[in-house]
């Protein structure tokens, strides 16, 4: 485990905001399921008005912002860490079931839900003997 | 009126995060070069106000009893562990980039802390804990008597 690991990543890719503020690449963890894929994403400031989850063909996207972590009428002495926006986009295959993705933000951090379709659900194929 | 102390005071505030910044962007440079750089997680941010210092840092997803934050004169501790989701049969991860474990971060702050007032708040994955200097400590006013 380095340093660059558990620091922030600026996301250079995105497109530049009219607001300046730099714009973070959240860590993810994906894992599978039999009946869905679960992205959990680490946006520490955001809560759920300040997140989005944008599904455009078969790119997700997810979006957050934060008010700028800045603390009223306190002066910063010292900085190990800068707070802007967070973006990242996945393409998703063509397995999800768009209807039903599901969303939930807890102490900064977004769950999805993305499950999968109906008819890619693997189904056991009963062989007969002939 | 022309108010020498202040200006420089001001001056300096503004300009630390930068040096120390340059600083910390010097020593990982070299440290990558010898032995591995010590990690400091959570990253910290460090605000004034009134004398009292104000600690932030970005610990996403934690619950409340996991993470301990503690004061001894003039040092905060805080401590934790991150846990991961387990793994039910039948699951896999396509991607783990979040990083379980645990983490301990001392700060040592310029005075003694009054640790009765000290108040942590966690929210949106963000903690902030006030720290307010010991009353004894504190600048006193010295009142100059004319005879």
């Amino acid at each position: 485990m380095s340093e660059k690991e558990l620091q922030k990543t600026e996301n250079a890719a995105a497109a530049e905001k009219i607001r300046n503020v730099k714009t973070f690449v959240p860590r993810v963890d994906i894992y599978e399921t039999k009946e869905s894929i679960f992205l959990i994403a680490d946006m520490p400031g955001v809560d759920e008005k300040t997140v989005e989850v944008e599904l455009e063909k078969n790119i997700l996207t997810i979006t957050g912002w934060t008010d700028e972590g800045k603390l009223k009428d306190h002066s910063l002495l010292f900085s190990e860490y800068e707070t802007g926006d967070y973006e990242r986009s996945f393409t998703l295959s063509d397995e999800i079931d768009r209807e039903k993705i599901n969303a939930t933000v807890k102490q900064g951090v977004l769950l999805l839900e993305l499950p999968k379709a109906e008819k890619i659900k693997p189904k056991k194929i009963a062989i007969k003997a002939a | 009126m022309f108010t020498p102390s202040f200006w420089r005071r001001r001056r300096f505030s503004e300009s630390v995060p930068e040096i120390l910044r340059l600083q910390q962007e010097m020593n990982r440079l070299f440290s990558n070069a010898g032995q591995s750089a010590s990690i400091d997680y959570p990253a910290i941010n460090v605000w004034e106000k009134n004398g009292a210092a104000v600690v932030t840092a970005e610990l996403p997803g934690m619950s409340i009893e996991n993470i301990d934050i503690s004061v001894t004169d003039n040092v905060l501790t805080i401590s934790g562990t991150k846990k991961a989701h387990e793994l039910k049969e039948g699951e896999s991860y396509l991607r783990q980039e979040r990083i379980p474990g645990s983490f301990q971060r001392n700060v040592q702050l310029p005075f003694r802390v009054d640790s009765k007032e000290v108040d942590a708040k966690y929210e949106k994955g963000v903690l902030v804990v006030t720290l307010p200097r010991l009353k004894e400590d504190l600048p006193k006013k010295i009142k100059i008597n004319v005879n």
